[in-house]
């Protein structure tokens, strides 16, 4: 079963660039990467540029309209995912504790949809 | 031959009390405890109409877990479901094929406790796991699980089906957890089950009937988890616990349901069976490594033992409260040490720890912090202090009852 990973945040809050804190945080991140590659659970996992980047569309009435910022305003936001095919939810729980930024974020754990 | 009411009676208890084993392992089989249940329910409904003319078969249990497999196949055959079930059913052609024998005949692997830790699973509310674990273990209907929550059997029914939904889609497994987060489940499983006792417990709320199933239901439960987990001795301690205070549930309320302090209990009610064996079980369960259940357990059998409310052994009681605070700190159980060293060593004592406790501004709403501590007041003789508590621990009383018991206490103050 395929479990999305999605991992949230507040931007400013945990390690940041340049402080002492960052180098062991992102050495997290390379080191559970290369721990679900190398079980063979990794199917794909990227970081999001921060939330200054995000627009948001949507079409009503035929019409585009193009809003600057996210869908939606909270203080934690989506900065990143990993998707990972596990046994069951059991695994893709244990596998979300040991995300860096569980420590001081979230991590919420959705499963895939199967279609028949 | 029996009339047909009694073979219907007796198959109704039959299957309540073997619900939890057969659906277990029909969830083994289907991996989906939704269709598990209605298939299991088509089963039941056959039974009921086969047995009472043609008489119980040889092995209930199998001959339900058969037919119910049966319908499943049928079910997934009709909802063509094939894409998606296609080894479920593989499966269950290949039991239909061969089975006749193996478990048919004999017995029924027991499956419950993968069972118990898929309902009692953290990715599920609270409350849900204590419905689900009723339902599913306990056999208990839909309507019975609302009336012990006081819901509306509709949103009841609605909870259960959304809980089962997420297991089956969110992929929560029926296995027995393994390792690091044993420990930690396992507690999680004695929680739903404790719950399920309080539930039961507590004097307001559902009618009396209900109550009792579900202080049944929670006991039993405790002992599929003894049985089937001997080396978790949490699950004695929990078990030990719920048995003793069971075991004093006869004298515990009077006529109109309040409940009645330990000290006007009478004793000569309390159920001697039930107290031989929750010390019995106390003595498993403790040890270097007990648990809160277990110290919890020892404290009760204590109580249980003592021929009355001044000869129990409150300094032991208090040094059993010191080892709960150690593994547990928390302040409800400092108050309980404190009342146990007011009994041990005197009020001055208890007056010191509630003091201290006190210090924290917590506890300026906690209505058994100023029960406590008036009562210490009243025996040292500050008459004042003590009513000034009284008055504050009844402004915070939830129910009538306890109103009524700290006005009693109060009324006996000297003038």
């Amino acid at each position: 079963m395929q479990y999305m990973l999605l991992i949230y945040s507040e931007e400013g809050a945990g390690p940041q660039p340049g402080s002492e804190e960052w180098g062991p945080f992102m050495q997290g991140y390379n080191d559970f990467t290369a721990e679900v590659r190398d079980a063979g659970k990794l199917v794909a996992g990227d970081a999001l540029q921060p939330v200054a980047t995000a627009t948001t569309v949507s079409v009503r009435g035929g019409k585009t309209e193009t809003v600057d910022g996210p869908f939606a305003e909270t203080k934690e936001v989506l900065g990143g995912y990993y998707l990972l095919d596990c046994a069951d939810l059991d695994e893709a729980m244990s596998y979300a504790a040991k995300i860096p930024t569980a420590e001081h974020g979230r991590i919420e754990v959705r499963p895939l949809v199967i279609w028949e | 031959m029996t009339p047909p009411d009694a073979t219907h009676a007796e198959i109704t208890r039959l299957i309540r009390s073997d619900w939890g084993r057969i659906l277990s392992a029909l969830v083994r089989n289907l991996r989906d405890i939704g269709l598990a249940e209605d298939c299991l329910q088509d089963a039941v409904l056959v039974a009921l109409d086969r047995w009472s003319q043609d008489g119980m078969p040889r092995s209930p249990d199998a001959w339900l877990i058969a037919v119910a497999r049966r319908k499943a196949l049928d079910r997934l055959r009709r909802e063509s479901r094939f894409a998606q079930k296609s080894e479920e059913i593989a499966y269950l052609q290949e039991l239909e094929r061969s089975d006749e024998g193996s478990e048919v005949a004999g017995v029924i692997a027991d499956h419950r406790l993968e069972l118990i830790f898929a309902c009692c699973h953290p990715a599920l509310e609270l409350k849900s796991r204590v419905a689900l674990t009723l339902r599913a273990l306990g056999g208990l209907t839909t309507v019975e699980i609302a009336a012990a929550f006081l819901d509306k059997p509709d949103a009841m029914a609605a909870r259960l089906t959304r809980a089962k939904r997420k297991i089956s889609d969110a992929g929560i497994p029926f296995r027995v957890p393994e390792g690091p987060d044993l420990a930690e489940r396992v507690e999680g499983v004695l929680q739903v089950i404790y719950l399920i006792f309080n539930e039961g417990y507590r004097a307001s709320g559902a009618d009396e009937l209900i109550r009792r199933e579900l202080i049944d239901e929670a006991v039993r439960l405790a002992r599929v988890m003894v049985a089937l987990m001997p080396e978790q001795r949490e699950c004695r301690g929990l078990l030990a616990l719920m048995v003793l205070h069971d075991a004093r549930s006869a004298a515990r309320l009077d006529e109109v349901g309040d409940v009645i302090p330990l000290q006007d209990q009478d004793r000569g009610l309390w159920d001697a069976d039930k107290i031989a064996e929750g010390r019995a079980l106390v003595v498993q369960a403790l040890g270097r490594d007990a648990g809160p259940y277990g110290v919890q357990a020892a404290i009760s059998a204590l109580h249980a033992e003592a021929p009355s409310f001044e000869k129990t052994d409150w300094a032991q009681i208090a040094a059993l409260y010191a080892v709960l605070q150690s593994k547990d700190a928390n302040p409800v159980v400092e108050i309980n040490r404190a009342v146990a060293v007011s009994f041990a060593e005197g009020p001055e004592a208890a007056l010191d720890i509630l003091n201290a406790v006190g210090d924290g501004a917590k506890f300026s709403r906690y209505q058994p912090f100023f029960a406590a501590r008036a009562d210490v007041f009243a025996r040292l003789g500050r008459v004042s202090s003590a009513r000034k508590d009284y008055h504050a621990a009844i402004a915070l009383s939830g129910s009538e009852a306890e109103r009524r018991f700290l006005r009693g206490r109060m009324a006996q103050l000297p003038d």
